[in-house]
Formats: structure tokens, C-alpha cells, sequence
């Protein structure tokens, strides 16, 4: 009773969702679009890192890169053959990628798996690292992955990167995206399999000791992971139309990181509200870097000011609530009524 | 049941087992005992495949010494580590489904957790919290619980008794005597030494690495140097 109750409720949600993003796309102007659909799009990344962090418990750094994969390899599937002709000005890109088209969703998908075999490349012999070392080898493995886009002039356009980029991540596939992806990795932390990743976070010896083979989970995780950062990195530079090598610096996985870290390592619904408001305050505190006149006073706008402000804030999260917004707690529908029951409980005494 | 022969193990520079070598005959109880740092538990962790080491282990006959430590568990000789090591973030039914992670038989597995919640009416009580918010004595339950899941037939435990009080230690050896009636053969570990001897068949004391007497229960429990070294004069 309890399932079907639930299952309800979600499609309601999902209705309510649909309806509030039909309203928006006819009453919001063009930057509030930008920033729903920048939050659509950086729930997505932080899902998939709080899957490989959170749940799986392995430190990893490398979202940006994953996402540069996802990136180049959609768009180069979108750009249309004369516009790529136009914008490869250093070297012409190499056939067939010079030619071959694809519709969009096949073009995001493509990227996922791109960055999925990528994942399952390094995560073998990555993963057999532990911790610290972990990030420091993810983060190298982002590292190199810019750099090579940088070089690869015949497939990336090199620093140039690539321009007119068709806009199609419009708000319905941003939010499909999103929605499909918090439905899979609910379902999969939710499920045996899941239990299993929580089980090598939580201690990884005990967890062999069950027989569990270690190594072979955390790859299958860690790639799932990297496909939803693939597919969020295709979904950004559609939406960007442009996209080059210094879009995918440290900045971008940290700010990933942030989201996952203030929601609540292991707490999807915890991620989402950190993706929303994070992702919102990102933007709205861009008014710090701006001057500003105080009366006769002067302040020249600090370019970084806000990300100060968000190290700040983030360094406060894990001096003072470690666990983040939510810790490992779910909201959940059973749980929602619950409160609201006992309240009007109360309310009637 | 349990066969390992002239043991040796390596940290680095340190020798920590030197020719170890341990005999657990089929619905018996043998336990190790011995002093901090002796290499009870690097025994234990040889056994089970998670540290390198050289020498021969044979269970049921067959030669484990290169197996990994999925194989070793799939082949039902389960280890119980040090410390109780149950998944916190876990609930007690979803720890307990874990220990049956290398079983695909379902019906099986569920008739396996009656038996185990029958063993310990407190975790069928307490099937839906979180491991670990569960008191000591419930986690040591829930950690021999988890390896019964797997339908081993011989347990090792590393010191059960650690860190609970002297009424829980009771209960503790109480349920070790109990899953061995159950005709499960086991390996103990543990610094009660008292506490081991009195259950154990037979027990082998290990001193830096190196066995140095072996005999049954009581024969240890009456020898002079056992009493003067472990039990307190
Ligand atoms: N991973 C390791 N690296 C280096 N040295 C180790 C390691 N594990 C154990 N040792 C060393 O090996 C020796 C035996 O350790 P072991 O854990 O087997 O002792 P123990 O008999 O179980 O002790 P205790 O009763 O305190 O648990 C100790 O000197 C210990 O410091
Ligand atoms: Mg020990």
C-alpha cells in the first residue's frame, strides 16, 4: 500500500514539476531559464559524484574531465558539417568525425558512454588506490584529459574549442536528463547492489570477507558515475554553445564537489536541494564582483570574490555540520506525511 | 577440516608469523591464543586470503593458499574480523542479507536468517535499525550472525569478546558453543584466554609469531606457564 502510495505521489511531483517548468519557459526571462536549467544540469553532476563519493566512498576528483569527454564528443555530433568546416581553423577535423551527425538525445548519449569507457580505463588501475591517493590520481587523470584537448587540434579545435554549438539543451531535455538520472541511481543505491556499495564504503574489509568482489563494484560505480558527468558535460555545452579547454579547470569538479558535500555525502535528496540552492546562490552572489558605489566610496569589483565566499562557506559545512544538509537521511514521501500527521496531531490539541 | 601449514608472514621488514602451522578437525572448536601482537589475527587474515603470505592452507582438502578471499568466503570458511566490522549505515536485515552476498539461492537464504533470528531474537527485534546504532554485545551477535549467512562450515572469529562486559562475554561464548552444537567448526582468536579454553578442544598458544605449545582445552588450561603468562597466575 505504502509503494503504490508512493509511486502516486511521485507522478504527482513530476506532474508539479512539469507544469512550474511549462510556467516558467512562458513567464521567466532568458537568464532565469539559464539558471533552471544550470541547476537541472548540475543536480545531474552532482548525482553521479555523490554515487562514486557518497555511497561508494571513493574520493574522486575527476568530474571535470569525464565532463569534457561528455562535451566534445555530443557537440562534435550536433555541430553541423559547415560549421565545424568554419570554426577548425588551425586544422581541419579529421573524417569521419567531419561528417558524422547525429539527433541530440544519441549525441548525449554517445557522450555518456564515452566518458563510461574512459571511466572503466582508468578505474582499473586507479582504483586499487585507496583515499587520498585516489583523488590525487583522478584529479590527475582530468588533468591530462585538458591538457590533450588542448593539443588535439584535428578532434577538439584546440584552445580555440568549439563555437555555435546548436542549443538544444532546452529545459525539457535538462530536466528529462535529470529526472532520469535521479530515478536510476535512486533505484540502484536502493537496490542489493547498492546495499553492496555501502557495504565497501563503510569497510571494505569486512566487505571481502562477505566475498564481495571489491574491485569489480567499485569499477561498475565509478563508470556509472562517469557516464552521468558525460552526459551532464554534453547537456552544459549544448546549452553553452561553446565550450573550450579552460571550461574544465579544478573550479568545475570543486564546485560539483561543493553541492555533493553541502547536500549530504550519501543523501540524493540532500544533493538535489544543494543543487538547487548552490547553483542559485552561484549566480545571484555574482553582485559581489561587481563595483559598487557606496556614496563617495568606490569598490572595484574583485573577479573570484564569490568563490572565496563559497570556499568559505564550504569550509564552515565541514567545521560545524560535516554531514552536510541532510547527512545519509532520505526525504521521503512516508516521511513527509508522518511529519505533517503528527503535526496536525498537535495542532488539534 | 582446516589444514595450515609452516605459515610465514611478512610486513614489510617484520616477520610477523614464522612457520606457523594449525590443525581444526572437523565440529571442533580450536582456538589461538596469545599476547598483544603475537599474530593472532595476521593468522587469521592469512587464512583468509587478505594479506600475502607463504606456506599451504587446505580446507575440506582442497588448497586455498593462493584463493582469493571471495573464492575462500564462496568456499565457506568465513572470517568474523577484529572489532566487529558490521556495515553502521546499514540496517541489521541488510547486513545480514550481505553475509549471504555469495549465495544465489533465495528460499535458502531466507530460511538461513530464521535460523540466525531464532539464534538471536534480538536482531529479529531490532531487524530494521541501523547496525550501528546497535549496543556491543548486539554488534558481536550481528557479526557472527553475518557470517552464519553464508551457510559456512568453519567460522573464524577474531577476539569476539573485545571490549564487552564480563555478563555479555558469557553470552558471547554461550553463542559460540551454541553455533558449533549447530555443527559448525571454529577457529577462535581472543585474549580471554580463560574464557577460550574452557570451550575450546583443543588450542594452540602463539608467542611473537611463532607457536610455542599446543594441547587441548584443559591440558592448557592446568599447564604452569599458560596460567602464569595468560590467566593471571
Ligand atoms: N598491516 C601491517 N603492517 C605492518 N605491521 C603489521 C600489520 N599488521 C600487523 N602488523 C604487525 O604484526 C604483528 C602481529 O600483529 P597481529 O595483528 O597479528 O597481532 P595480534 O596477535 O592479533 O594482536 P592483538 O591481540 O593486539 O590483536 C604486530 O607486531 C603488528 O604490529
Ligand atoms: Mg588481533
Amino acid at each position: 500500500m505504502y509503494e503504490s502510495r508512493t509511486k502516486r505521489l511521485n507522478v504527482a511531483a513530476v506532474a508539479l514539476l512539469g507544469f512550474f517548468l511549462w510556467w516558467a519557459q512562458g513567464n521567466l526571462d532568458g537568464y532565469k531559464i539559464q539558471i533552471l536549467n544550470l541547476v537541472a544540469i548540475n543536480i545531474i553532476l552532482a548525482l553521479s559524484l555523490n554515487l562514486i563519493y557518497g555511497f561508494t566512498g571513493l574520493f574522486s576528483l575527476g568530474h571535470a574531465g569525464f565532463m569534457a569527454i561528455g562535451a566534445y564528443v555530443s557537440s562534435l555530433l550536433i555541430l553541423p558539417a559547415a560549421q565545424k568546416e568554419m570554426i577548425f581553423l588551425l586544422e581541419p577535423l579529421v573524417w569521419p568525425l567531419s561528417v558524422l551527425q547525429a539527433p541530440f538525445f544519441v549525441a548525449v548519449l554517445a557522450g555518456g558512454v564515452a566518458a563510461a569507457l574512459f571511466g572503466l580505463l582508468i578505474s582499473l588501475p586507479v582504483l586499487r588506490l585507496g583515499g587520498d591517493y585516489l583523488g590525487i590520481a583522478t584529479l590527475g587523470f582530468a588533468e591530462i584529459v585538458r591538457v590533450v584537448a588542448n593539443n588535439l587540434s584535428g578532434i577538439t579545435n584546440g584552445a580555440l574549442g568549439l563555437k555555435g554549438i546548436p542549443n538544444h539543451a532546452n529545459i525539457w531535455w535538462n530536466y528529462g536528463w535529470c529526472l532520469f538520472t535521479l530515478y536510476f541511481i535512486a533505484r540502484l543505491v536502493n537496490s542489493n547492489f547498492g546495499n553492496v556499495l555501502k557495504a565497501i564504503r563503510d569497510d571494505e574489509t569486512a566487505a571481502r570477507a562477505m566475498g564481495i568482489d571489491v574491485l569489480r563494484c567499485k569499477v561498475v560505480s565509478f563508470s556509472i558515475g562517469a557516464f552521468f558527468a558525460g552526459v551532464g558535460g554534453a547537456l552544459m555545452a549544448s546549452l553553452l554553445t561553446t565550450i573550450d579547454p579552460k571550461m574544465f579547470l579544478f573550479l568545475l569538479t570543486f564546485n560539483v564537489l561543493m553541492i555533493v558535500v553541502a547536500g549530504g555525502l550519501g543523501s540524493l535528496s540532500g544533493t538535489v536541494i544543494a543543487g538547487v540552492v548552490i547553483t542559485v546562490l552561484l549566480e545571484w552572489l555574482r553582485f559581489v564582483e561587481n563595483p559598487v558605489t557606496i556614496g563617495s566610496f568606490h569598490i572595484p569589483g574583485i573577479p573570484g570574490m564569490r568563490m572565496v565566499i563559497f570556499s568559505m562557506a564550504l569550509l564552515f559545512i565541514i567545521l560545524f555540520r560535516r554531514e552536510g544538509i541532510m547527512g545519509m537521511r532520505e526525504i521521503t514521501w512516508n516521511g513527509i506525511i508522518g511529519v505533517c500527521r503528527r503535526k496536525g496531531e498537535k495542532d488539534r490539541d | 577440516m582446516l589444514r595450515v601449514e609452516n605459515l610465514d608472514v611478512y610486513y614489510g621488514g617484520i616477520h610477523a608469523l614464522k612457520n606457523v602451522s594449525i590443525s581444526v578437525p572437523r565440529g571442533k572448536i580450536v582456538t589461538l591464543i596469545g599476547a598483544n601482537g603475537a599474530g593472532k589475527s595476521s593468522t587469521l587474515r592469512a587464512i583468509s586470503g587478505l594479506v600475502r603470505k607463504k606456506g599451504k592452507v587446505f580446507h575440506d582438502g582442497e588448497d586455498i593458499s593462493s584463493s582469493s578471499p571471495e573464492a575462500i568466503t564462496a568456499g565457506g570458511l568465513v572470517l568474523v574480523p577484529e572489532g566487529r566490522k558490521i556495515f553502521p549505515h546499514l540496517t541489521v536485515y541488510e547486513n545480514l542479507m550481505l553475509g549471504a552476498y555469495v549465495r544465489n539461492d533465495r528460499s535458502g537464504i531466507d530460511e538461513t536468517r530464521e535460523w540466525v533470528y531464532d539464534l538471536f531474537p534480538r536482531l529479529r527485534e531490532r531487524a530494521w535499525q541501523k547496525g550501528g546504532t546497535l549496543s556491543g554485545g548486539e554488534q558481536q551477535m550481528l557479526a557472527l550472525g553475518r557470517a552464519l549467512m553464508s551457510r559456512p562450515n568453519v567460522i573464524m572469529m577474531d577476539e569476539p569478546s573485545l571490549g564487552l562486559a564480563p555478563l555479555l562475554v558469557k553470552e558471547v561464548f554461550e553463542i559460540i558453543a551454541a553455533v558449533n552444537a549447530e555443527g559448525v567448526t571454529l577457529l577462535l582468536v581472543e585474549q580471554n584466554a580463560f574464557a577460550a579454553l574452557r570451550i575450546a578442544h583443543h588450542a594452540y598458544v602463539l608467542e611473537v609469531g611463532r607457536i610455542v605449545l599446543e594441547g587441548s582445552g584443559e591440558e592448557l588450561l592446568a599447564d604452569g606457564r599458560v596460567r602464569e603468562a595468560y590467566l593471571g597466575g
